[in-house]
């Protein structure tokens, strides 16, 4: 694994297809506003644009925090599967506010020392397709599907985009913030 | 999928294992496909004891979810417990007093070990031999009324509080411990004789179920499922979390991947969690159990937050945002057996049945971990 491949790639990844913005903003260690502050401010900030950002591990728990677009979300983990990372969870997000979903892959590095990388992708609410991993990491297939049956995602390409945890007749989702109970 | 006989002129059949079934140790059901003994296919069913643990933790406060760790595994809860307290710790900016964390490891160690011998007692009766278990139960019984003199229960556990502990151990339980140490210590070398040892299960276990390293990676398997396949990732060494990295211990890695090698791995951490246990009572700091300034009200700054533990079968995990109110606004609860179970289907291809119950038993499933 050679974390400055990774972070030079998926900082390449990140930004194709953006507007001509100005570079991507790196944090410094100690703010964390970046994807939640839209939420709770009067006055609504800047949503977070695409891009690499390199957070502080000992607060937040992951290394690298990379947004992207959906159409690259595959090249993403391509260049992670490269080097040797496994995918450890898929799941997703409910910004209802915003009228936007968001699914978060949480990837590790188990050959030695510790790096996590984030990626993490938004998505229309009532348009909320994204492309399957399935064919890079197979353990994205439950992933995926436990994230279909919370928030009715679906992942294109998947093999059997079927309900996994809930019954198989069910036709709700639990995690979205408009799910009123059964 | 792949309802191919394996051989021309066979037919297939399908048969269901479970939902209720001994060797799957809850409810899991899993779809075969069989061609005469051999299995062609088959599919795990997941879910009948899904409870939604993670919409929980959206519902109610972040203290009044602590709870809910100590029943997704309710096999090594404290593990649970202790990646919980941790991510509102770090959230939340909290120090903890060295005694708790001294008091936390040793507890949740404790705690890996009976789960690691409840394993080693069910696993073997999945083989057909019934007697250790017993053996197994009587040792772990010490355990169970150890941590229930200082947690005040014996299997859901919710011990570790934000900052600190429920309440503090005593010298009783110290030299309880110490005691349990000394008997299991002599009670090892049995159980190798009697089990580890013996030709029957070694005839069950070799060469059966192998997993590659590459294919641990691809499904994501952590645990002792993937350091039976050579990999030496422990989240207790790679990425030290509490007083783990003041404490000498090895992690036990086996590199032949099979049935066998899972099974070695946990024997061999049931002794080095005890090596783990006992450095802790020897180094027992006096002093404070609870951090001195803990918030009444726990409003973590907006943001999400990972934190990954290494509970008895593989790195658990927790991703939660917060958008800075007294609930959480997501939280994700990534189980270990969930991965390690994912690559049942593929790995158990062309095996026959009777080793298909002893792959599934070496892989250690708790069902409402994978469920939630």
């Amino acid at each position: 694994m050679n974390k400055a491949t990774i972070i030079t790639e998926l900082r390449a990844l990140a930004a194709e297809g953006m507007p001509d913005e100005p570079e991507v903003v790196e944090t410094p260690a100690s703010e964390e506003p970046e994807e939640g502050a839209k939420k709770k401010k009067p006055a609504p900030p800047e949503p977070r644009k695409n891009g690499l950002l390199e957070l502080d591990y000992v607060r937040r728990g992951v290394h690298v925090d990379v947004q992207m677009a959906a159409d690259q979300v595959v090249r993403g983990a391509e260049i992670l599967d490269a080097e040797g990372l496994q995918l450890e969870a898929i799941t997703g997000v409910d910004w209802i506010k915003e009228n936007e979903l968001e699914v978060v892959y949480d990837f590790s590095y188990t050959g030695g020392e510790c790096f996590r990388v984030v990626l993490r992708v938004r998505i229309p609410r009532d348009e909320a397709n994204i492309p399957t991993l399935n064919d890079v990491f197979p353990s994205a297939n439950w992933h995926e599907r436990e994230t279909y049956d919370f928030f009715g995602i679906n992942f294109e390409g998947h093999p059997q985009l079927e309900n996994l945890l809930l019954p198989e007749d069910s036709d709700f989702h639990p995690l979205l913030k408009d799910f009123k109970g059964l | 999928m792949g309802s191919q006989a394996l051989s021309q002129n066979n037919e297939t059949f399908e048969i269901n294992l479970g939902p209720q079934h001994p060797a799957t140790h809850g409810v899991l059901r899993v779809k075969l496909t069989m061609d005469g003994e051999y299995i062609v296919d088959a599919e795990p069913v997941l879910g009948y004891i899904h409870r939604m643990h993670e919409l929980m933790g959206e519902n109610r406060t972040w203290a009044k979810y602590l709870p809910n760790m100590g029943r997704i595994d309710y096999l090594s809860a404290l593990s649970y417990n202790l990646g919980y307290v941790q991510l509102v710790e770090k959230m939340m900016g909290i120090e903890v007093p060295e005694r708790a964390e001294y008091i936390r490891v040793l507890t949740t160690e404790m705690n890996r070990i009976s789960s690691h011998l409840l394993w080693f007692g069910a696993f073997v009766l999945d083989l057909g031999g019934f007697t250790p278990l017993l053996y197994a139960f009587d040792d772990r019984e010490h355990i169970l009324d150890l941590l229930e003199s200082v947690t005040g229960s014996r299997l859901t556990y919710c011990y570790y509080r934000f900052g600190g502990l429920y309440n503090d151990v005593d010298d009783d339980f110290l030299t309880g411990c110490t005691q349990f140490l000394k008997r299991l210590r002599s009670r090892m070398p049995m159980y190798h004789k009697l089990v580890t040892g013996n030709v029957i299960l070694r005839q069950r276990l070799v060469g059966v179920g192998p997993l590659s390293a590459e294919m641990c990676r691809k499904y994501g398997a952590t645990g002792p499922v993937l350091r039976g396949s050579g990999v030496n990732y422990d989240v207790r060494k790679n990425e030290p979390y509490s007083i783990y990295p003041e404490l000498d211990f090895d992690v036990p890695v086996y590199s032949d991947g099979d049935s066998m090698a899972r099974y070695m791995v946990r024997m061999d951490e049931i002794e080095q969690s005890m090596r783990i246990v006992e450095q802790c009572i020897a180094k027992m700091p006096q002093g404070e159990i609870k951090a001195p300034k803990v918030p009444k009200l726990i409003k973590p700054a907006i943001g999400d937050y990972y934190h990954a533990v290494e509970a008895a079968r593989g790195t658990f995990a927790i991703r939660a945002v917060s958008d800075g109110k007294n609930q959480a606004y997501r939280m994700k609860l990534r189980a270990p057996t969930f991965c390690n179970l994912s690559l049942y289907q593929e790995a158990s291809k062309g095996m026959l049945l009777a080793d298909a119950l002893a792959f599934m038993g070496s892989l250690d499933l708790v069902i409402p971990e994978i469920d939630r």
